[in-house]
């Protein structure tokens, strides 16, 4: 089976986020970039993917801050290949639809049995990678995915429905998913592991023309939520702070402490 | 009169979600500044007697192909209802199904899209959305030129009871050949039931990736056995396996409404805030004075959560 699987960088959300001067984007020159972790669950499917039924794991994502880092991680982990795509400003903000069009682009020329995404980023605000990239390229797809199981010429998978509920259908394959948990937790490469992958691994550059996506959202201003007042704070030392919690349990009748 | 706005049913099995309601509240706002009808999508098999709320016209999709769910092919049935309404405005949620679906029919539509959002308002015949962005720290503001705009709304963010008061509306029913959907659903599964009911508790200790690995769990669980109350837990740690999923609140866990949720180690990303955000009163400690949870807690505290459950569990 041979699988692709999309990631990308995101902010890190650990950190203080501003926005910058015309105040339609975050300030992208201070922020520290890493990857998706839902792409990390993708990734992590897709391995075990392999580890069971054969096949190959090629991990594409957009040239953007620190993204060598994470496709030589991914070569660590055992992706056979990896590439990226350059034609595209590498330290803007890229649109959801731009980023699944320019994927889509360099696809058609792939011919992957499936292809696994993460299910969500936190900037997506025009929509999420794996319905846009099916969308695009024709192909069914499903999002949400929590199982996936080859059978035959189709997957079966699993989606989560919220509240506990999950619905399972086939789908013809190539396949588009948007991976919301692995089979298990993202596996983990450690730094000499991948210091040998960069010496080992070549990753392939690909230029994308810039993909028509049509009408996408304009975004007027970017702007931290306005307080609604919030939590009424509770100061002091860790035993003070306990203490008031104490009392307000105790207040509900939830504790006899 | 044409149709302005089109909501989208999320009902997949059992009853229509509060979120539906929620959607046509705020549709008939939207309908009526734009000067149309506000009409609903129903995709299923034998769909029967559902309520439509408050809408002026129901596009009734009643397919085999949709007894059991499968997202390319609810996608397609989708379609061909947005086809036959010609909305200006497309309202799902950023939940079950428009998680799913939303960003594919906007891409196939060549429509623009804002997900995530928490307000849908026009100014003339331009919607304008207002989505969370960055797990709830930003907020953008974001104007959608072109027909339909497709709007994915988080679950909460509006009240469900005007959307519930209706009539009668108008049933179109619409055909749909969807063969070619490339996708059958096979089945949907309700949750298992198990021995910790999460729902039930009056008081909750909720764990959140604070917590840092699966060893410093036993803390937490010391105060939970202290309290004699369940541990919940946030997406992060179930999804390492740390816990159960049983333990999970959230959008794809449990709806949770205990008289007080202690939060630890919780940032609030809206995915869990859609989780316990009913409950009587929230008490969060995370050492990031920013975490969109202090915005939906009552209480709130910086201290670590390594220096406070000790000495909270040597209090009970």
């Amino acid at each position: 089976m041979d699988i692709v699987v999309v990631v990308r960088q995101l902010a890190d959300l650990v950190e203080e986020l501003e926005v910058n001067d015309e105040g339609t984007d975050i300030d992208r020159d201070f922020v520290k970039f890493v990857a998706n972790e839902w792409d990390e669950a993708a990734l992590e499917e897709a391995l075990c993917l392999k580890e069971a039924v054969g096949g190959t794991v090629t991990v594409v994502a957009l040239d953007e801050p620190d993204v060598d880092q994470t496709l030589y991680a991914a070569a660590a982990k055992g992706a056979d290949r990896v590439v990226k795509l350059t034609g595209h400003d590498p330290d803007g903000w890229v649109r959801t639809r731009e980023r699944a069009a320019r994927v889509a682009t360099w696809l058609r020329d792939q011919h992957p049995d499936v292809v696994l995404t993460g299910v969500q980023a936190a900037d997506d605000l025009d929509g999420q990678m794996a319905g846009v990239v099916a969308a695009y390229l024709g192909w069914p797809h499903a999002a949400v995915v929590v199982v996936v199981e080859p059978a035959g010429n189709e997957l079966t998978v699993t989606q989560e429905l919220g509240g506990g509920t999950v619905a399972t259908s086939t789908l013809a394959m190539p396949a588009v998913l948007g991976i919301q948990a692995a089979r298990q937790a993202p596996r983990y490469a450690p730094i000499s592991r991948i210091r040998q992958a960069q010496q080992s691994t070549t990753i392939e550059e690909v230029e994308i023309d810039e993909p028509a996506i049509g009408a996408v959202a304009s975004v007027r201003r970017l702007f931290p939520p306005p307080s609604r007042g919030g939590a009424e704070m509770l100061e002091g030392s860790a035993a003070e702070v306990a203490d008031k919690i104490v009392e307000i349990l105790r207040a509900r009748g939830l504790v006899r402490a | 009169m044409s149709v302005a706005v089109l909501v989208v049913s999320e009902r997949v099995v059992g009853e229509v979600p509060d979120v539906t309601f929620e959607l046509l509240g705020k549709g008939r706002e939207i309908a009526s500044a734009l000067g149309g009808e506000l009409a609903i999508a129903v995709l299923g098999h034998q769909v029967g007697e559902l309520p439509f709320g408050a809408a002026d016209v129901a596009y009734v999709v009643d397919d085999p192909a949709l007894a059991n769910y499968a997202a390319s092919a609810v996608e397609a049935a989708l379609a061909a209802v947005v086809e036959a309404a010609s909305p200006k405005v497309v309202l799902m949620s950023t939940g079950t199904v428009g998680l799913d679906l939303a960003a594919s029919l906007a891409a196939r539509l060549g429509a623009p899209m804002a997900s995530y959002a928490v307000d849908v308002a026009t100014e003339g015949d331009t919607v304008v959305a207002t989505s969370q962005l960055y797990g709830g720290k930003l907020l953008a503001e974001v104007a959608l030129e072109g027909s339909p705009a497709v709007v994915s709304v988080i679950p909460g963010s509006f009240a469900a009871d005007a959307g519930r008061v209706g009539g009668a509306p108008r049933i179109e029913t619409i055909a749909v050949s969807l063969d070619g959907a490339g996708a059958r659903g096979e089945g949907v599964r309700e949750p298992e039931a198990s021995g910790v009911d999460i729902t039930a508790a009056d008081l909750l200790v909720s764990v959140g990736r604070g917590i840092g690995s699966k060893e410093n769990l036993e803390l937490v669980q010391e105060l939970a056995d202290a309290l004699k109350v369940p541990l919940a837990a946030s997406r992060p740690i179930i999804d390492q396996g740390w816990l159960p999923k049983p333990h999970q609140v959230g959008k794809s866990g449990k709806k949770v409404k205990p008289q007080v949720y202690l939060a630890l180690g919780i940032s609030g990303a809206p995915e869990h805030l859609e989780g316990m955000r009913s409950a009587g009163t929230i008490i969060a400690c995370n050492t990031d004075p920013k975490a969109p949870i202090f915005e939906v807690a009552h209480y709130g505290t910086t201290v670590d959560l390594f220096d406070l459950v000790p000495e909270l569990t040597e209090r009970l």
